[in-house]
């Protein structure tokens, strides 16, 4: 059903309060979480089951909120606990029920039990593994118990395709507020909200905007970098996907701010479902007149554009991606000027981070007090992290700036996940970031805290490491990663991080001298301040922090040739114990490269030059008789 | 790799780029649709055509150096033709952390790869790693032409192939 043109706040007002009546009649709403953690685990198919059930049981349902019907099937963005998905929420009114795991086999109960009689489906309920003790609403589990949810509440609640239910949580009433003002009060609010850049440096985005509207030019543009090239997050690609809304409606209201009529979207390739969502949200916005020309009927015109990146890490780079949106190599160049004064075409260009534009939105309706209200005093508001790792509960969650690492990890993550297997670090901050150790429980999630013990905040991704993680390995994985993403521009950021991993590579291969060591630092030192960019200049953070908190695990790979966490294959091989074998053959069945012979009955052995190390034999074998 | 400079097919492939005429019509001209263009002709001819790369070089006005160089610096872009099944196997952080390189060599072992990633020479597979598809909580996660596979092991993983034919 379409909408109409919206020319007024009262048109605003008009659709949510259809929307909430319309919701207020259902019955049941199924909120079945699409995002892309969900999505691999077959969600859509799940969606497809219901689709397909629903209608062959004779239920009745609706996807389109204002459709009259009492059941309806909505397919939602990330909502957070994406390690046990597909998730399924069921609301009715105020009574709801949280299923995890769901597969299409379960949907015919599920509509049975819980759809028609409103009963619980106890086996999918999900079930804390520690404990064993099972939660039936979502909010009293100890992993969305102690988050504080502003983005993610539209994100996991509303159906991620819906226009509509967007404005039915007041979406859009931000740029009504705006429109008509002093362009110059909208940049002043947003900067006494205190809101800093959520792409990782943290700068105030308030003052950025300010530049830009003071930088001079008729034509000027808007971009937004959803390049997210961090491995290890994936928060932008959740905004992206599953509250799309947000981030546009922040994105008009900055350009109205600085006075540009375009804007751009940089996403990054590997997220197809973002990049759909986005298109589908550009037009319905077009279609209803919130982008284009004369925006609710004032004179603020305002595009949007997607441009598709094409895999390169250093495109998240601000100036590195203008050159990527141009339709040139993305190589970083050199500050000043500032995207601010010349950006897009040399025009000035307004870049920030998907989720600082999609905090804006609230900050315009509900006061730059409001926002402050969270976070701490230099880091005010709500951010995102992806929790990944050796933890019990991985997934994406939204914390007030300030919480502690020690919050996240237990309260949040569950402790390690690995029975045995206590906490040693956490990485924080990606390719840029730093590893932190036990030491570091109290260190508080927000800029300044980070900054002083060596780390930052980055993009949000946070990989918690468990004791059977090799921290030479580690600091190699970044290594190897920035590496191979340096564009080559400068000679130190190529040359460098490729000596630096020359040397980890030796050391992991059981080779390394510890003179290896000072060089290791002194070539860190030289990359990090004869680098342009930030690739560069942050490249050797992985392996300082490393170098730093674990020395003495560099030291037991150089001088007793162990791997300390026992990850290392050089110091590893794979034998079966002929005491111990029964000779059952498991281990040869499971082998994926069968590397294991033997006759029933007599113990097997292990080819050592056709052995993986994977250790799948060990896994598989009931009495203990593969070493390693 | 050679380039012509008179923009047409230098080699005699025989490769039809009528295709590639069309997208440079649908997406411009102008500078900043090269990369939209090659986009789409990659997704097409699952590959960059020398031919198709002079073609557009012409088209654009701009030198084939500068198209080549463009095709070089992003990972996505392949020079080379890709098998039936392209399994891009993750390697950002978090999947590197839960053991990827087990699921890589169980993986080369399966489609008789030598080489750490690369095309079969049967051309029925591609195994590239790629950084992060966004299933971190899933960790390690494939791709395989495009659904993703989460919380792999080497069994599993050896299983999705064989399911694949
Ligand atoms: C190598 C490198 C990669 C970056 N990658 C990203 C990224 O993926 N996403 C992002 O928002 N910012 C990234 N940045 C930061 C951007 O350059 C820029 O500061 C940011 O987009 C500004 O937005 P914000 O102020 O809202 O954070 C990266 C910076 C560097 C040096
Ligand atoms: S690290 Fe593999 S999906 Fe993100």
């Amino acid at each position: 059903m379409s909408i109409g043109k919206i020319t007024s706040v009262q048109d605003l007002n008009n659709i949510k309060a259809k929307v909430t009546a319309a919701l207020k009649a259902e019955r049941v709403r199924l909120l079945l979480c699409c995002g892309n953690g969900c999505a691999a685990s077959g969600a859509d198919d799940v969606y497809k089951a219901f689709e397909e059930k629903l209608a062959a049981k004779g239920v009745d349902f609706k996807v389109e909120v204002f459709d009259e019907k009492s059941v309806a099937l909505s397919s939602t963005g990330c909502q957070g606990l994406c390690q046990y998905g597909p998730l399924l929420h069921v609301v009715f009114g105020d009574k709801t029920y949280f299923y995890v795991k769901v597969t299409p086999d379960d949907v015919d109960e599920i509509i049975d039990t819980t759809v028609k009689d409103e009963k619980i489906v106890e086996r999918l309920l999900f079930k804390d593994p520690k404990t064993g003790k099972a939660y039936v609403t979502k909010n009293e589990i100890p992993f969305y118990a102690n988050q504080k949810p502003n983005l993610m509440t539209g994100c996991g609640v509303i159906d991620s395709r819906s226009l509509e239910e967007y404005i039915g949580q007041d979406g859009y009433q931000g740029i009504a507020k705006i429109l008509g003002t002093d362009r110059k009060d909208v940049c002043k609010e947003v900067l006494d909200s205190g809101l800093r850049g959520r792409g990782g440096g943290g700068f105030p985005t308030g003052r950025k905007w300010m530049f830009t509207e003071m930088a001079k030019g008729e034509k000027k543009y808007v971009v937004c970098n959803g390049d997210e090239g961090d491995p290890g997050a994936f928060m932008d690609g959740a905004v992206m996907e599953g509250y799309a809304h947000a981030l546009l409606e922040g994105m008009i209201i900055a350009g109205y701010a600085v006075g540009a009529d375009e804007g751009y979207i940089y996403v990054r390739a590997e997220y197809p479902r973002a990049i759909k969502s986005l298109r589908r949200a550009i037009a319905q916005c077009e279609e209803c007149g919130l982008l284009g020309k004369n925006i609710m009927g004032s004179d603020f015109n305002f595009e949007i554009h997607i441009k598709e990146g094409a895999g390169a890490f250093v495109c998240g780079e601000e100036t590195a991606l203008i050159h990527s949106i141009e339709g040139q190599r993305g190589m970083p160049s050199p500050k000043p000027p500032f995207p601010a004064n010349s950006g897009l075409w040399g025009k000035p260009t307004l870049i920030n981070n998907v989720e600082t534009y999609a905090n804006v939105p609230n900050i315009i309706r509900n006061g730059a007090a409001w926002f402050r209200s969270y976070g701490t005093e230099t880091s005010p508001g709500t951010k995102t992290f992806s929790v990944t790792g050796e933890v019990v509960n991985t997934g994406l969650i939204e914390i007030p700036m300030g919480t502690t690492i020690k919050k996240v990890v237990y309260d949040i993550g569950g402790g390690t996940r690995n029975a045995g297997k206590e906490f040693k670090a956490v990485q924080i901050g990606g390719p840029s970031g730093a590893c932190l150790t036990k030491d570091h429980l109290d260190v508080q999630l927000d800029y300044d805290a980070l900054k002083k013990v060596g780390a930052m905040v980055g993009s949000g991704g946070l990989v918690v490491l468990d004791e059977s993680t090799c921290m030479v390995k580690v600091a190699r994985f970044f290594m190897g990663f920035t590496q191979s993403e340096s564009c080559g521009k400068c000679v130190l950021c190529r040359e460098g991080t490729k000596r630096m991993l020359e040397i980890l590579d030796k050391i992991l291969a059981g080779e390394g001298e510890l003179k290896d060591l000072d060089v290791l630092e002194d070539l860190a030192l030289t990359v990090r301040d004869g680098s342009l960019c930030g690739l560069g200049k942050t490249a050797p953070n992985p392996v300082l922090s490393t170098l730093k908190y674990f020395r003495d695990e560099y030291v037991a790979h150089i001088v007793d040739k162990k791997c300390p966490a026992g990850q290392c294959d050089t110091f590893k091989t794979y034998s079966i114990d002929p005491e111990k074998c029964k000779g059952c053959g498991m281990c040869a069945k499971k082998c994926p490269v069968n590397a294991i012979s033997g006759e029933v009955k007599s113990p097997y052995t292990i080819d050592a030059s056709k052995c993986i190390k994977c250790g799948a034999c060990a896994d598989t074998c009931k009495f203990g008789a593969v070493k390693f | 790799m050679t380039q012509t400079n008179d923009g047409k097919c230098g080699c005699c492939c025989g490769i039809d780029l009528t295709r590639v005429k069309e997208i440079i019509s649908e997406c411009g001209t102008k500078e900043n649709c090269l990369i939209p263009i090659l986009q789409k002709v990659q997704d097409e001819y699952r590959y960059l055509p020398e031919e198709a790369m002079a073609l557009i070089a012409e088209k654009l006005g701009i030198s084939p150096a500068t198209v080549f160089g463009v095709a070089t610096f992003y990972a996505q872009f392949s020079l080379d033709p890709k098998g039936k099944y392209i399994i891009k196997v993750c390697n950002g952080t978090a999947c590197h952390v839960r053991g990827n390189k087990t699921i890589i060599d169980a993986i080369r072992n399966r489609i008789g790869l030598e080489a750490q990633s690369g095309t079969t020479s049967d051309m029925m597979y591609t195994l590239e790693t790629v950084s992060c598809l966004g299933a971190c909580s899933l960790a390690p996660a494939v791709i395989i032409n495009d659904k993703v596979y989460g919380t792999m092991n080497p069994t599993k993983m050896v299983a999705a192939i064989d399911e694949l034919e």
